[in-house]
Formats: C-alpha cells, sequence, structure tokens
C-alpha cells in the first residue's frame, strides 16, 4: 500500500531511473515541499533536479526549450495559481508548437500540480482547480483520483511527448492504495468505472471520485449508481462513457471546478448532444466564486455530497423531454 | 564580405517581394519585414554554427535566411503551401527549421527567450559545445519573461547570446518612451558582459557577436549585445493605410543614410556587388516560382499536427 503522494514520487523516481532524458525542475523541488522530488538529487544529481528562482514564466519556457532539443521535462508547480503565471508559455507556447511548427517540435514536458483545488483554510490564490482551462485549451490533462492512478498517469505523461498537466487533488493526496512494485502505465484517455450500477451514471472528478462512492454505497439499498472516473479530462474517455449511459441513461457530474464553461459543462453539453440519456442531465459544481478563507465560507462553495444525492434523486424522478 | 552582403541581399529583397506578395494578396495577414535590420541577423549568424540554435521574433524572416533556411520553403510558407516549412501551419509569425536550429518566430514578444536559455542548458548538460541565441526588441527588453531569464542564464552561466535588436520602436512607442535607464546596464546589472554596437554594420556586429559566442563556447556564461538598428517599413505590412505619426519621414530618410546593405555594397568591387545581386533576384525568382507550383494544404488535414498522436475533438457532434 502507497499513499498517493508517495505513488507520484515512485512514479517520477522510476521515470528518471528509465530515461536519461528526464529531469525535473521548479522551485523548492530539492528539499521538495510536496515530497514527490525528496532525495532525487542526491540519487540523480542536481544537474538533473533545478531548483529555480521564482520565475515561473522562465522556468515553465525553459523546460519548453530543452524539450525541443531532446529533453523530457518535469515541472512541478508548488500551488495550482502559479499556472496563471505561466499560462502563456503552457497554452501559447509549449501547446502550440507541434501545430505551429507543422509537426517539426516535439514537446514533452510534464506540469505536475501536485496539491490541486481547497484544502480548509488556504483561501483565495491557492485553492483553485484550474484544469478546465487547459481542457479548453485542448492540453492534455489528467487528474488521478487514487495512489494506483497516479502512478500509472504520472508515468505516462512522463513518457508522452506532448505537454501534459497532472493535477494531484490535495484532497487525496494522503488516500492509500495497491501500487505495483514494477513500472507501468495508465493510459491516457483511457477512463474507469470504480463501481457499476443500474440507474445513473456519475461521473466524478479527482478527489469527488471517493465521495461520490460514498454516497453510492449510502443510497445502494435505493439507486443503483454507477461511478466514472475520467482519469484523464483531455482526451476524455467517450466510448467508455458511452458504454456506460447505455446501461443507465442518466447522468450527474460531480465536479469541483467553477461552474460556467467548467469541465462538468462540457460533458453534460457532449452527451446531451451525443449519448441516449432518457433525463436531462445534471452537474453539481463548486460555485463562480472566489474560495473565501473561513472554512464554514469555503464549505459552502464547494460542491457536496448532499448536492450530489440531490442531483441524483431529482435525475432520477425526470424523464426524457419529448 | 561578399557572403554577409549576399546574405544581406537576400534578405532585403525576399521582404521587398513579400510586401508585394501581401499586396496582392497572395500572402494571407500581415508580415513584418525586417528591412533595414538586415545588418543584425546577418553579423549574428555569421558567427554561428548550424547545429547551434536561435529563437526569434516576429519579425523573423532575417534570422531564418541569414540561419541558412532554404528560401523557396520560406515562401511556400508564406504562400500557405505544403511545401512550406511548417507546412503552411505556422505562417510568417511562427515559422521554424528545427533541422538547422531555429526553435521559431514567435508572435509574443521575448517569449522565445526561455527557450534559448532551455536549449542552451540542454547542449551543455549533453557535453557538447554547442550555444543559443535569442533575438528579441527593445519592446522585449520589458516583457518579465526576458529579465527572469538574464537572471536563470547568469545564475547557471548558461552558454547562450541576448541579441537585442533596438530599432526605436515597440511597434509606435518609442524605446525612449518605454525603457527607464540603459539596456546595455540593465543587462549588465544580472554580471554579464554587455555591449552595444552599430546595428547597421555587418561586420561590427559580426565582431561583437564573435566574442559573446566566443564566451559562450568556452563555458563562460552568457552575453548580451545591444544592436542599434532601425526598421525602414513600418511594424507590419497593413501600417502603410493606417497614417500613423509616430516617426517623421525625415528620421526615417536619417537612417536610410545609413542603410545596411550601402554600407557592406560600398565596400565590395561594384562589379562583384552587381554581380550578387543579379543572382540573388534569379535565386528569388526560382524560389518564389516554386512556391507558387506548390499545392495548398486540404481542408480535411486541418486538425493533423496538434498532437503526436491523437486526434483533435471536431467542431460538430460525431
Amino acid at each position: 500500500m502507497l499513499r498517493y503522494q508517495a505513488a507520484l514520487a515512485k512514479a517520477l523516481r522510476d521515470e528518471l531511473a528509465n530515461d536519461e532524458a528526464v529531469f525535473v525542475i521548479g522551485e523548492d523541488v530539492r528539499e521538495s515541499l510536496r515530497g514527490v522530488s525528496r532525495g532525487l538529487a542526491a540519487e540523480f544529481g542536481e544537474e538533473r533536479v533545478l531548483d529555480t528562482p521564482i520565475s515561473e514564466q522562465a522556468f515553465t519556457g525553459f523546460a519548453t526549450g530543452a524539450a525541443l532539443v531532446g529533453r523530457r521535462a518535469v515541472i512541478e508547480f508548488q500551488i495550482p495559481a502559479l499556472l496563471f503565471i505561466a499560462f502563456e508559455q503552457i497554452v501559447d507556447q509549449a501547446h502550440k508548437l507541434r501545430l505551429m511548427t507543422g509537426g517539426q517540435a516535439s514537446v514533452p514536458v510534464t506540469y505536475l500540480v501536485p496539491g490541486s483545488g481547497a484544502r480548509l483554510g488556504l483561501a483565495g490564490q491557492h485553492s483553485d482547480n484550474p484544469y478546465s482551462y487547459f481542457v479548453h485549451a485542448g492540453v492534455k490533462t489528467v487528474l488521478p483520483a487514487t495512489a494506483h492512478d497516479a502512478y500509472g498517469l504520472f508515468a505516462a505523461a512522463i513518457r508522452d511527448d506532448d505537454p501534459v498537466v497532472v493535477f494531484a487533488p490535495a484532497a487525496v493526496l494522503g488516500v492509500r492504495d495497491e501500487v505495483p512494485d514494477d513500472p507501468y502505465v495508465v493510459p491516457l484517455g483511457s477512463g474507469r468505472i470504480h463501481r457499476e450500477g443500474t440507474d445513473v451514471t456519475v461521473v466524478a472528478v479527482g478527489h469527488l471520485v471517493h465521495d461520490a462512492l460514498a454516497l453510492a454505497e449510502e443510497v445502494a439499498g435505493e439507486i443503483s449508481v454507477e461511478v466514472f472516473d475520467p482519469r484523464t479530462l483531455y482526451p476524455f474517455d467517450w466510448e467508455l462513457l458511452a458504454e456506460s449511459i447505455s446501461r443507465t441513461g442518466r447522468l450527474v457530474v460531480y465536479d469541483d471546478a467553477n461552474r460556467s464553461c467548467g469541465f462538468a459543462a462540457e460533458i453534460v453539453a457532449t452527451a446531451a448532444e451525443e449519448l441516449p440519456l432518457v433525463a436531462p442531465p445534471r452537474r453539481v459544481t463548486r460555485a463562480d466564486a472566489v474560495v473565501p478563507f473561513a472554512v464554514d465560507l469555503e464549505r459552502a462553495v464547494l460542491p457536496s455530497r448532499a448536492q450530489l444525492a440531490t442531483a441524483v434523486r431529482q435525475t432520477l424522478r425526470e424523464e426524457a423531454r419529448p | 564580405m561578399k557572403e554577409l552582403y549576399r546574405t544581406m541581399r537576400v534578405i532585403r529583397r525576399f521582404e521587398e517581394r513579400t510586401v508585394d506578395l501581401v499586396n496582392a494578396n497572395e500572402i494571407a495577414g500581415v508580415t513584418h519585414e525586417y528591412v533595414g535590420q538586415e545588418a543584425v541577423a546577418t553579423g549574428v549568424c555569421s558567427v554561428l554554427r548550424r547545429d547551434d540554435a536561435i529563437t526569434s521574433t516576429h519579425r523573423g524572416h532575417g534570422h531564418l535566411i541569414a540561419k541558412g533556411a532554404d528560401v523557396s520553403r520560406m515562401f511556400a510558407e508564406l504562400l500557405g503551401r505544403v511545401d512550406g516549412l511548417n507546412r503552411a501551419r505556422g505562417g510568417s509569425m511562427h515559422i521554424a527549421d528545427l533541422s538547422i536550429g531555429v526553435l521559431g518566430a514567435n508572435g509574443i514578444v521575448a517569449a522565445g527567450a526561455p527557450h534559448a536559455a532551455g536549449a542552451a542548458w540542454a547542449f551543455r548538460e549533453a557535453g557538447t559545445d554547442r550555444i543559443a541565441v535569442t533575438f528579441f526588441g527593445d519592446g522585449g527588453i520589458n516583457q518579465g519573461v526576458l529579465l527572469e531569464t538574464f537572471n536563470l542564464a547568469a545564475l547557471w552561466r548558461l552558454p547562450l547570446v541576448f541579441i537585442c535588436e533596438n530599432n526605436g520602436y515597440a511597434v509606435t512607442l518609442s524605446a525612449e518612451h518605454s525603457t527607464a535607464g540603459s539596456m546595455v546596464d540593465r543587462a549588465a546589472s544580472y554580471g554579464m558582459p554587455a555591449e552595444a554596437v552599430d546595428g547597421m554594420d555587418v561586420e561590427a556586429v559580426a565582431v561583437s557577436a564573435g566574442r559573446a559566442v566566443a564566451r559562450a563556447r568556452a563555458g563562460e556564461g552568457p552575453s548580451f549585445v545591444e544592436c542599434r538598428t532601425y526598421r525602414f517599413f513600418g511594424h507590419h505590412t497593413a501600417e502603410r493605410t493606417m497614417k500613423l505619426g509616430y516617426r517623421t519621414d525625415e528620421e526615417i530618410a536619417h537612417w536610410r543614410e545609413r542603410d545596411p546593405l550601402e554600407l557592406a555594397g560600398a565596400r565590395l568591387e561594384p562589379a562583384e556587388r552587381a554581380a550578387i545581386d543579379q543572382e540573388v533576384e534569379a535565386l528569388l525568382d526560382e524560389s518564389l516560382a516554386f512556391a507558387r507550383a506548390s499545392e495548398r494544404p486540404l481542408a480535411e488535414d486541418a486538425l493533423a499536427f496538434n498532437y503526436a498522436a491523437l486526434e483533435p475533438r471536431r467542431g460538430v457532434a460525431r
């Protein structure tokens, strides 16, 4: 059994050992405040684990440049809001270079956020879940819910020849799971059904997978809930969701990101267009709000299990509109 | 000298023909012409090796030509044809040729600087003496990402050369109204050798850049060279229709007296110069004919090259 955070650390260590082109860059990565790169400088050398000054744009672009000439970079961002500073270098540079150069450029860079989302009291600038921005831009985006998937998806991201953003939700960094000793990958773009059900499919994102599983257990005597974990937000596993909806016909998306133009909105919209739903789909999301400091207020803007239960019951009461 | 003049002449005539092609709607959008600044790219790239890397700017045609790009494929790119360097996916502002170390022109000011730093670091870590050069303008000198890159490069003693092409204007804002202090002093404050050079004199640029490149190759870290130059044309092709008043005809005429091609051309025998000019026209005629004969890309291929191995989602439901 490994903790989620330890699974990320193991994946990074295994990939550094597996491929000499891999290097790690970021703020405080040698001391490793988040624990993902702890001890790696001693093991692999400081030339493969680079502590940088607080210069997010430059070190993000630096990774792109190194990748353009054959290296494979892993950048750690200690808080999700740092992605806003580096956004131009990720979305407008790293992501667009392959197309803009007509396929000449390859930019294998992984952006790891080990601690995304709210975690009680970190307030407005440390509590975002900014994955929808990257999905919107078409950047490969990964959000593992379990330690097993954290290892396999992080390793797959590092081996991928395109930029990949990996969000590790703060709420699950301590969750334990079986993680095999030998290296493995979970392919990008493959979803996972954690629990089968027949009445409604709940697409739960990141740490909310565990919450959805808890709800499914709570209501098991009354409602059969299927829990679908996308694992990769872009590309999304539409085939697996189509299979799931063909069994249940009903959909609720449970997503801890802002509501407007959020990830949940995309799933609901595409499902409405393309999948055989028998009732209107629903979303349970964060409010379109800045996360306030006080814990009572923070909880009030985040999606909750009670809201999910309500949405599940509502969708079961409704029939397809003519 | 003949080779330097020839390169500058190719750039000049490539750009003049490009303006005609934009005005004739053979090239879509606008381009940012390098006319007036030819000595900078030519002088700098004359002291580079083919396996060194450069990052370029929105005004990038000159850098590519000087680094050795095939002008036929450059024209094909600007015309949006499949034989373009970027297979018609980049156009003027993103033109690149990674096979000769051009990591890309760039539509965002100074955004290529950290790419050059990363490449320079990777070259050193691989145990080679390859170096990288990043070109940017007087506008770029005020971008945070460039100043962050100054720090990283100096701190890590990267084999990198910063070439500031001070053409006097960031679009319409003059350097004197945009930049506090001196650019050279700003760079020098990071602890790297920094100097200004006459950017209209290709030999002077080559000497100054040559020193910077030698330091980088010898493991002595980054340097900064401010090349004082001028663009004879507008910020982009469309500017002539905009009736802007940010600079005077007298000022442009004054700089044209120091046309880098005239300065370099005067150092050649007239017959030599005429022969080069003639040869360049023939090259460009042939290159443009190649580009015009190249196929247009197919709409069904519009989603290619977004990912290593993934089809993007289309704009309609399947």
